[in-house]
């Protein structure tokens, strides 16, 4: 396994990895089972235009995060992958 | 009716013609395309394959019914792609095989863990088909007057064409025209319909207006209403914080675990452009699951302001009896509850014998009895005439029903054919196939797929019963398939007695489950820490899983190269120059691009 032209750091790039998407994780959670369930009634008392702020989280908000959540994490992914020699 | 004909007509005719141009000429073709899709078609061909018949005819409808507790299929059905772009495309598409039974039985060194893969894949995608092959025949049944079975037929044969000769490759380009049809369909009668109420034309926005001219939100509108009749408020639920924490999670687990979708992120060319192409494909899912709560407020609306208190006619020459009523001084019932009432999936039954058709929820005020049962699935297909809008965009509709359940069901088909030729046939029963043969078996186990599929559909002809079984389909691929997948790429001492142990339990528990909970005691109250059949796979997966990763300790820790194999998915670029020289890899080895593909 060792034909590798330049110098991989297969640790680091892994470690940073699993960092990175742990921290995505929290987000996510926090979005739909955090805002969406858990906090519900707490954010419902709050209203987004003409609607309560959990649901709006629920049927919405959650998945607008999700979207940016995916493309933040291509986008740091090619980040790590440059700082790490990775090419992928 | 004309309109219906056109749009049908011409949308099948696209999806054929796509079908004749993009042919499999290799099992690589076949199954993953070549390879070498772009990630933002592969993004769209991935929306059209997830968003089924369930997605575009039933869930704004069961969001209408269920208000907040609707939530659970919005998060869920999306949630998952985060799932999927962070635990397990990139690391899947790294590994560089066909299917999701080629990376269980790889990584777990076992061609037991592999056949139990295949059936976790194989149960779950039929379970699923069924589903929209019905889809298909009510569309047909109710919009060009063919019998249900018949449309199943046409159905049937219009997959039969691009999935048998085009495979992953003709399903590709067929999908991305579909998703354009559905999501076109999807949105302009929601816009025309937000537009009515709200005068909003952007139906997200719309779902947080004020009604139009009106000083009150949408919802807090909807919300009285719907409390007076004695419904339970829109914005809440009467199911527990913890079964609707336990549903979301198991369509997230199930959604990232479906064998379908994950396919479908093989067929790019390498482990980031699987990252950014499962964010296009949610993207593209978004378009839609952002309009379906709005539909879903506008439809309760719409139906209980159009049909409550008006005076239901009885006989068949609508025109005239709807005039003797209007010149009365009354309103009569809308001519969209006439025409659905023949499909059975409306009805009226005169409690009181006043002649009113009254919806009533469990706690109206007023103590009167609910009247009108009207079933979920029409919310969506029924909103442009219960909207009254032009006759082409309900043509549009139907076009897009029989695009959302066609695109899906080549997608399970291809998932089907692809365990029953590659991972049953060449890499466990008759080892050493060639190319040619093992594509001549995937053409017949996709041809044999669709008329068993067809067969399911006919004898399933209710939505409502496929909406249970879809349970099914999620929480198996929650509690067998995503744990040893996620623990296969995340965990290296994970082996082949902890992947055993951990599928066969999540399959039985959960099939058990459900079963129980669906056919034997349908008793809530007897639910495993109150949580429902559709949630239980979310409870079931971490059993598995921690089942697994018991078992693994307890046994010894798997082989050096499965190690290696291991490390080198997760590193993008390592795999695909060491994999290469897997004697395993076959077709891939006869695959040589040429290189302006």
């Amino acid at each position: 396994m060792s034909n590798e032209p330049t110098k991989v750091d297969a640790k680091g790039y892994w470690s940073a990895t699993v960092k990175l998407t742990i921290s995505l994780l929290v987000i996510w959670f926090a979005v739909s089972y955090g805002a969406g369930v858990l906090l519900r009634d707490v954010l419902d008392n709050v209203s987004i235009g003409g609607a309560p702020l959990g649901f709006w989280f629920a049927q919405q908000g959650a998945i607008y995060v999700f979207v940016a959540l995916i493309f933040y994490y291509c986008f740091a992914m090619n980040k790590i992958e440059r700082k790490y020699g990775v090419k992928g | 009716m004309d309109w219906t004909i056109f749009f049908v007509v011409a949308s099948f005719g696209t999806y054929i013609g796509i079908a004749l141009w993009a042919r499999a000429g290799s099992t690589n073709d076949f199954y993953v395309a070549g390879h070498d899709v772009h990630p933002m078609i592969n993004g769209m061909a991935t929306a059209a394959d997830w968003m089924s018949a369930a997605s575009f005819l039933s869930m704004a409808g069961l969001i209408a019914s269920l208000g907040y507790g609707g939530s659970v299929y919005l998060m869920g059905w999306t949630g998952g792609y985060v799932l999927l772009a962070l635990l397990l495309a990139p690391f899947l598409r790294e590994f560089g095989k066909f299917t999701v039974p080629d990376f269980v039985g790889d990584r777990y060194y076992s061609t037991a863990a592999r056949v139990i893969a295949v059936i976790c894949a194989l149960f779950v995608s039929f379970t699923y088909i069924a589903g929209q092959m019905s889809g298909v025949g009510i569309a047909f049944s109710r919009f060009l007057g063919v019998d249900f079975n018949t449309g199943i037929l046409v159905g049937m044969g219009i997959v039969f064409v691009y999935a048998v000769l085009g495979g992953m490759k003709g399903v590709t380009y067929t999908q991305v025209a579909q998703y354009c049809v559905l999501i076109f369909a999807y949105t302009v009668p929601a816009i025309f319909i937000s537009m009515m109420i709200t005068g909003n034309p952007v139906p997200q926005l719309g779902f947080i207006s004020n009604v139009r001219g009106e000083d009150v939100s949408m919802l807090e509108n909807l919300n009285q209403v719907v409390t007076e009749l004695g419904f339970i408020e829109y914005t809440s639920t009467n199911k527990s914080w913890i079964d609707v924490f336990a549903i979301t999670g198991a369509l997230m687990f199930g959604t990232a675990g479906l064998p379908h979708v994950i396919i479908r992120f093989f067929t790019v060319s390498s482990a980031s452009a699987a990252r950014v192409s499962a964010g296009w494909a949610l993207v593209f899912i978004a378009l839609l699951y952002t309009v379906a709560p709005a539909v879903g407020a506008f439809a309760r609306y719409n139906i209980i302001d159009t049909v409550n208190e008006t005076t239901y006619i009885e006989t068949d020459d609508y025109a005239v009896a709807a005039e003797g009523i209007t010149s009365d001084g009354g309103t009569p019932v809308p001519e969209w509850f006439k025409n659905w009432e023949r499909t059975g999936l409306v009805g009226f039954e005169d409690m009181n014998g006043d002649g009113l058709m009254q919806i009533r929820g469990p706690n109206a005020p007023d103590g009167l009895a609910n009247e009108v049962t009207i079933n979920n699935d029409i919310s969506v297909l029924a909103s442009p005439e219960i909207a009254q809008l032009p006759e082409w965009v309900i043509g549009l509709m139907v076009a897009g029903g029989l695009a959302a359940a066609l695109s899906t069901a080549a997608g399970l088909l291809m998932v089907i054919s692809s365990a029953i030729s590659h991972d049953l046939c060449r890499r466990t029963l008759f080892k050493g196939m060639s190319d040619k043969t093992e594509l001549r078996i995937a053409r017949v186990a996709a041809a044999g797929a669709v008329a068993a599929a067809g067969l399911m559909g006919m004898n399933t002809a209710k939505l409502a019963f496929v909406a249970q079984v879809v349970a099914f389909a999620f929480g198996l691929a929650a509690a067998s398939l995503f744990p040893i997948i996620f623990l296969g790429i995340f965990w290296k001492r994970m082996n082949k007695e902890g992947a055993i142990a951990s599928m066969a339990f999540g399959l039985i528990s959960t099939f058990s489950y459900i079963y129980y909970f669906k056919f034997v005691d349908t008793d809530p109250s007897h639910w495993f820490l109150g949580v429902s059949p559709e949630g239980i796979g979310f409870v079931f997966m971490f059993f598995s899983a921690i089942i697994g990763i018991v078992v693994s300790l307890l046994t010894a820790p798997p082989p050096q190269e499965i190690q290696d194999l291991v490390e080198d998915i997760r590193v993008p670029g390592t795999r695909t120059r060491h994999g290469s020289v897997d004697e395993d890899m076959g077709p891939m080895d006869d695959h040589t691009p040429t290189p302006a593909e």
